[in-house]
């Protein structure tokens, strides 16, 4: 019943963790204006944490390099399972503009698996909470 | 023997990685290393295969939030190579989007600073201000942070009548609202003691470090480059704003009276803006080297640029504001509490993004 | 190019440096730039009441240069970026990444030489 219980309130208020790969700030700051009271992503029961353990979400932004890969993969395996990877921006979704660079791997789904893409460079906010509230549903058929 | 405790790269109070060794002992902070490489792109590079036209669009994405100062900057350093003479109106708009930008990146630090000490309210109230400022963006340009304005020789969009008069209103509206948050932001207890005498430097070791922008201003060296005259700030009367204290809350308020400063530039450079053309035309390819400066939200902003006559440049190098006031944290960390390192690393404004490119 | 444009040497370029910072000039920046395959372009920036004075030091590659960062401690940072990016070599660091600044060890090219040179071949002393 516990167990129940907890898996409900997930999926009415899942916790967010937001990390910057490579991105140019762009999409980061849009994130974060998500947050803020004009569009106000805690409406639909969003909290950014700051801890991977505790989140559900993970809301990827930028090219993935040699260095952070370690980091992006080290935050997504410490992430309790059921897990929603949400890549925002065209860096996260191929590399955009940087692809051709000599320190960029490419998009995110390089090195985790991704469920969600939100293309934009930057992505409009509107664009984020839409790609958020996908990856609410895909995270409710995960459970 | 100190204990290391790891800060970053992925930590709740700064949205960018940077990663510092600190070791401590009892809580307080002997020694601070900075580790970088998690945002390295190597954009610098693609100046090999994009040429220099379309290296704007790359450059603009060095970093979102003062990407349109970095295609000023590279637009002016390729513009001075060439000899083009960049029409006057074009000149003004470079200055009214420039400043919007330095207006929205302000604001977006105040409102993390204040999140860094906890003050969560005061960050959103001033992430709601704003808000405004990313809608002129939006209404002139089309998008809200990277604003693709800048092309080499002038500038892409105009604004007509109707749009400065809606802007100028917009502003009047903004200025309001930061005015009443003035009270709380300078003179509350709660701030007040998680700033004043943090993080202090003297006039001497900030102008040692080779620090730039607010982080030097703050510490009482009156270093503007907007006074060397590019774009149209040669015919706007402002003057380098200054704090004498040097240490968080003395950056704090250089920020927020900068962000009414460009309130007040806007102002002067729409009631002087000159009718004409918007861009002047470019010819040719560009040979030779040249140094381009502009002020950033941050700081200087440094632009090194040489070039063979080919389609591609020979080398682009990119010194942001950022990457000069990193040896600020290291000098002013050690003999702080580890309980103020976020608000010490956030007092210079750092933008991990611009720094590793 | 703004501003005045002193050569300088190997031998000369610390000792330059240090009387530029006498003088009461600010640390810029440094810049790099390749001009054949064995020569390379190093730029020390410097400022003073927004007027601008470079140093230009033409070396080979493989000659090690001495750091300034004795005389300006920020200038750390940018050796350390040279070296990662054009490998050239810097005598003195105050704090030496020993070329893991920016790159990772898998990174085996020093990506700004158009002629490229190994990294195993540089010799960094005891690097894990």
């Amino acid at each position: 019943m516990f167990k129940r219980m907890i898996t409900e309130s997930r999926i009415k208020s899942p916790w967010l963790l937001h990390y910057d790969c490579g991105s140019c700030n762009g999409c980061d700051i849009e994130v974060l204006a998500c947050l803020t009271p004009v569009y106000d992503i805690e409406r639909f029961g969003i909290v950014n944490v700051g801890n991977p353990m505790h989140a559900d979400i993970l809301l990827v932004t930028g090219t993935v390099n040699h260095r952070n890969k370690k980091v992006l993969v080290n935050l997504y395996d410490q992430m309790p399972h059921p897990k929603v990877v949400v890549a925002i921006g065209s860096c996260g979704l191929s590399g955009g503009i940087f692809r051709e660079a000599y320190n960029v791997v490419g998009g995110v789904d390089k090195v985790i698996p991704v469920d969600v893409y939100v293309p934009g460079c930057p992505a409009k906010p509107e664009a984020i909470i839409d790609g958020v509230v996908i990856g609410l549903q895909k995270f409710h058929e995960k459970m | 023997m100190p204990q290391i405790i790891p800060f970053g790269p992925q930590h709740p109070v700064l949205p960018e990685p940077i990663h510092l060794k600190l070791s401590v002992v009892d809580g307080i902070i002997t020694e601070a290393v900075p580790a970088f490489g998690f945002v390295h792109r190597g954009l610098e590079k693609l100046a090999d295969i994009r040429d220099f036209h379309q290296m704007i669009q790359v450059v603009e994405r060095v970093c979102g939030i003062c990407s349109m100062m970095h295609a000023m900057c590279y637009a002016q350093g390729i513009e001075e190579i060439m000899g083009v003479e960049v029409p006057p109106r074009a000149r003004f708009l470079r200055v009214i989007w420039a400043e919007l930008h330095r207006m929205h990146s302000h604001l977006l630090w105040l409102g993390l600073f204040a999140d860094s000490f906890g003050f969560e309210s005061l960050f959103m109230q001033i992430w709601r201000i704003r808000e405004k400022v990313l809608d002129i963006n939006e209404a002139t340009t089309g998008n809200r942070i990277i604003v693709a304005v800048n092309v080499i020789g002038g500038v892409r969009t105009d604004l007509n009548q109707e749009q400065m008069r809606w802007i100028l209103s917009e502003l009047a509206e903004v200025e309001k609202e930061i005015r009443r948050l003035e009270t709380t932001l300078m003179d509350d207890y709660t701030v007040k003691k998680r700033t004043v005498c943090k993080g202090v430097l003297t006039r001497s070791q900030a102008f040692e470090l080779g620090l730039a922008g607010p982080t030097l201003r703050a510490s009482d060296v009156a270093q503007d480059m907007r006074m060397l005259g590019y774009a149209a700030y040669n015919e706007l009367d402002f003057e380098p704003v200054v704090e004498k204290d040097g240490d968080c809350y003395a950056r704090c308020k250089v920020r927020f009276r900068e962000t009414l400063q460009s309130i007040d530039i806007i102002r002067q450079a729409v009631s002087k803006i000159p009718e004409g053309e918007l861009s002047a035309k470019v010819k040719c390819r560009p040979d030779g080297e040249s140094v381009s400066r502009v002020e950033q939200p941050r700081g200087e902003c440094f632009y090194y640029i040489k070039a063979n006559g080919k389609k591609n440049l020979d080398r682009l190098r990119i010194r942001t504001p950022t990457f000069a006031n990193v040896p600020a944290i290291l000098a002013m960390l050690p003999g702080m509490w580890l309980s103020d390192v976020p608000v010490i690393v956030l007092s210079i404004d750092p933008c991990i993004a611009c720094t590793e490119r | 190019m703004k501003g005045e444009m002193i050569s300088v040497s190997i031998d000369t370029v610390v000792g330059e440096t240090a009387k530029i910072k006498v003088e009461g000039y600010r640390f810029v920046t440094m810049s790099c730039a390749e001009l054949d395959q064995t020569m390379i372009d190093i730029l020390y920036h410097f400022d003073k009441d927004l007027e601008l004075k470079h140093l230009r030091l033409t070396v080979l590659r493989d000659t090690p240069v001495p750091s300034v960062s004795p005389v300006y401690f920020a200038a750390f940072l940018v050796e350390n970026e040279i070296q990662d990016l054009f490998a050239v070599r810097f005598k003195g660091l105050a704090i030496d990444y020993e070329r893991t600044l920016y790159l990772d060890e898998e990174v085996k090219v020093t990506p700004f030489c158009k002629y490229t040179v190994e990294k195993t071949g540089w010799g960094v002393g005891s690097k894990q």
